[in-house]
């Protein structure tokens, strides 16, 4: 037997320069196989379960965190709480009565959000149509690492700049009272949300294949045509998660927001002031959570804004990702 | 087989969960001083920390994280010495008995919260009525208080800095802010909007004063060392360093709580902008 490997591995060394593992294992050798085997793919387990496990202790731990601020007394009392929280734009958490009214914040955070959304689409759009089907091959390959950068410039940066720069430019050449306003955040939040716009429906786009636009010029459809009647509705379920994308980016943003839009707790009146100061969920937390004394109804009152932020931005992702599974999908042929 | 594949899952966890805990535990052995609070008092320990470093050779590391975080740190026994722009709350001395500390304040230093509005700002002076009218949303254009006709935007800390409470203790009197006032998350950030904005009215401590920006009378005082120092001027306040219990005499934590009586020390309390407590 011991005969018989040693001429297979005498073989084997012919047959394969420097290779020396003999084909039969001892006992102890395959045990250490084994073990190497599953101790290596339980290590790598764990190191993935922990983002997986990782999110799912970030909803428990705020919702249990939040739960305190509407269960603590009687229902009728948890559903006032509820009332006041959605209805009441009064947020005065450290008042001798204190008043949770989280409307103010809300409205606030949508303002922002959509804001930025009117002006990062449309730019957003023509740059990814521009990028996709119209710039040259080397002029893309040098405008789109370009874009990313945009992603990559920290928010903190984008806030200092609002600050000094934007705010009093927007004070002097558009007379506005203040220049840290509800324009303000919604026109930085808009530049940070374009790299994520632009590249995500790019890509949508390019993902339409060239026989299609091909087609669409055989049938006689000018270029104009094929882009706006072909690809943009082909690539629509990816354009929309690149706005979905971008509409997570500029919700969940706090830094600049907290630096550019103002902070007033209030709903701007008339609706459409956009010169005027708001403040989002996100700068309250930030804003609040430093002086909150753990347990306090104040504290639980922040959690509720942070789960609701949680839930508007889970909501949006999942969305996103339906679209983009759809377009996965599309790229790979099957529609 | 899966069974035998679920305990060596089980087996890495502990693992990996002993070696985390062993390393958390070794940082934490590690001997120095340690500073946790208020951002306003913050300067002064880390010019007190720079000297002490190359006097006593230790390592001093200081935190600036607001006071009242400060205070939470030196109750959690995260840190040696709070540094904090406001006493100590009620509850918060409650907390820190029931955990075993007891907090003794040493104060290092008085400082002022100056009103100021931009310099092209005809108004020189304000009560503190006024002030508080202001920041309630009851008065809302500057010709109302002898000024041009422009909106006041009326700029204040955030409520979780410690200049907003004694602001809003000595000129609100604890009553809410209007949902207009906005709000700013640090000193230089007050300063710069005011710089920038002609209808701004803001506060900040006296360090941050200088030709940008005007600073008011309040009740017809002007906030100066002498009258934040012998606490005529409406918005001043002293500076804390809280430590738990008495700091033991002849260490380092000692020495750094009464540096502030040397002249080294006030000469550095000076030059940041506050008033020192001793009368030389």
């Amino acid at each position: 037997m011991a005969k018989y490997s040693a001429q297979i591995a005498g073989k084997s060394k012919k047959a394969a320069a420097g290779f020396t593992r003999p084909l039969l294992l001892t006992p102890s050798e395959d045990m250490l196989g084994f073990l190497s085997g599953h101790l290596g793919r339980a290590a790598l387990f764990l190191i993935t379960a922990t983002s997986v496990v990782a999110v799912f202790l970030i909803f428990y731990f705020v919702i249990r965190e939040s739960a305190p601020f509407f269960f603590n007394k009687s229902f009728p009392a948890a559903m006032a709480r509820i009332k006041e929280f959605f209805t009441d734009s009064g947020w005065y958490p450290a008042a001798t009565e204190p008043r949770y009214g989280g409307l103010a914040l809300i409205v606030g955070s949508l303002y922002v959000t959509l804001g930025s959304l009117i002006l990062a689409v449309p730019l957003g759009l023509f740059a990814a149509i521009f990028l996709s089907d119209i710039a040259p091959f080397n002029l893309r390959q040098i405008c789109k690492p370009v874009i990313e950068i945009l992603a990559a410039i920290p928010s903190v940066a984008y806030g200092f700049f609002a600050v000094m720069v934007f705010a009093p430019w927007l004070q002097k050449s558009l007379g506005f009272s203040t220049g840290t306003n509800a324009l303000n955040a919604s026109v930085i939040l808009a530049i940070m949300a374009l790299p994520t716009i632009i590249s995500v429906s790019e890509d949508a786009m390019s993902a339409i294949g060239r026989e299609t636009r091909e087609a669409s010029y055989a049938l006689g459809a000018t270029r104009a045509e094929t882009m706006v009647k072909v690809v943009i509705p082909a690539a629509h379920s990816g354009i929309l998660a690149a706005v979905i994308l971008g509409m997570m980016r500029a919700m969940g943003e706090t830094m600049v927001v907290w630096m550019a839009s103002g902070n007033a707790g209030r709903i701007p009146s008339p609706w459409w002031d956009l010169s005027q100061s708001i403040r989002t969920m996100t700068a309250t937390i930030a804003g609040d959570m430093g002086e909150t004394p753990k347990n306090s109804e104040h504290y639980y009152a922040l959690f509720t804004v942070g789960l609701t932020l949680l839930l508007f931005t889970f909501s949006l992702n999942l969305v996103s990702e339906y679209l983009l599974g759809k377009v996965m999908k599309t790229s790979r042929g099957g529609k | 087989m899966k069974t035998v594949k679920n305990h060596f899952g089980v087996f890495a966890a502990v693992v990996l969960a002993v070696m985390m805990f062993v390393s958390i535990a070794t940082a934490e052995e590690k001997s120095a001083v340690g500073l946790d609070g208020s951002t306003t008092v913050g300067p002064i320990g880390d010019a007190f920390a720079e000297v002490f470093m190359k006097s006593h050779n230790c390592s001093i590391t200081v935190k600036k994280t607001g006071s009242g975080d400060g205070v939470a740190a030196l109750i959690d026994g995260r840190c040696d010495i709070a540094m904090s722009s406001r006493f100590l709350k009620p509850e918060e001395f409650k907390k820190a008995v029931e955990k075993g500390i007891y907090p003794v304040a040493h104060t290092v230093a008085m400082d002022g919260v100056c009103i100021i509005v931009h310099p092209s700002n005809p108004v020189k002076e304000l009560t503190g009525q006024q002030v508080c009218d202001i920041y309630m949303g009851k008065i809302t254009n500057w010709k109302d208080l002898g000024g041009p006709d422009m909106p006041i935007v009326a700029i204040s800390r955030d409520t979780s800095s410690g200049t907003y409470e004694v602001f809003h203790e000595k000129v609100l009197k604890k009553q809410n802010m209007a949902a207009g006032v906005e709000y700013v998350n640090a000193n230089p950030q007050a300063y710069a909007r005011v710089k920038t904005t002609p209808g701004a009215i803001g506060y900040v401590g006296l360090g941050f004063l200088d030709d940008n920006v005007k600073s008011l009378k309040i009740d017809g005082i002007m906030p100066t060392k002498q009258t934040i120092a012998d606490g005529t001027y409406l918005v001043s306040r002293p500076l804390f360093l809280f430590t738990n219990g008495y700091p033991k005499l002849g260490s380092v934590i000692h020495a750094f709580c009464i540096f502030y009586l040397t002249e080294e020390g006030q000469s550095i309390i000076e030059a940041k902008g506050f008033v020192p407590m001793t009368n030389y």
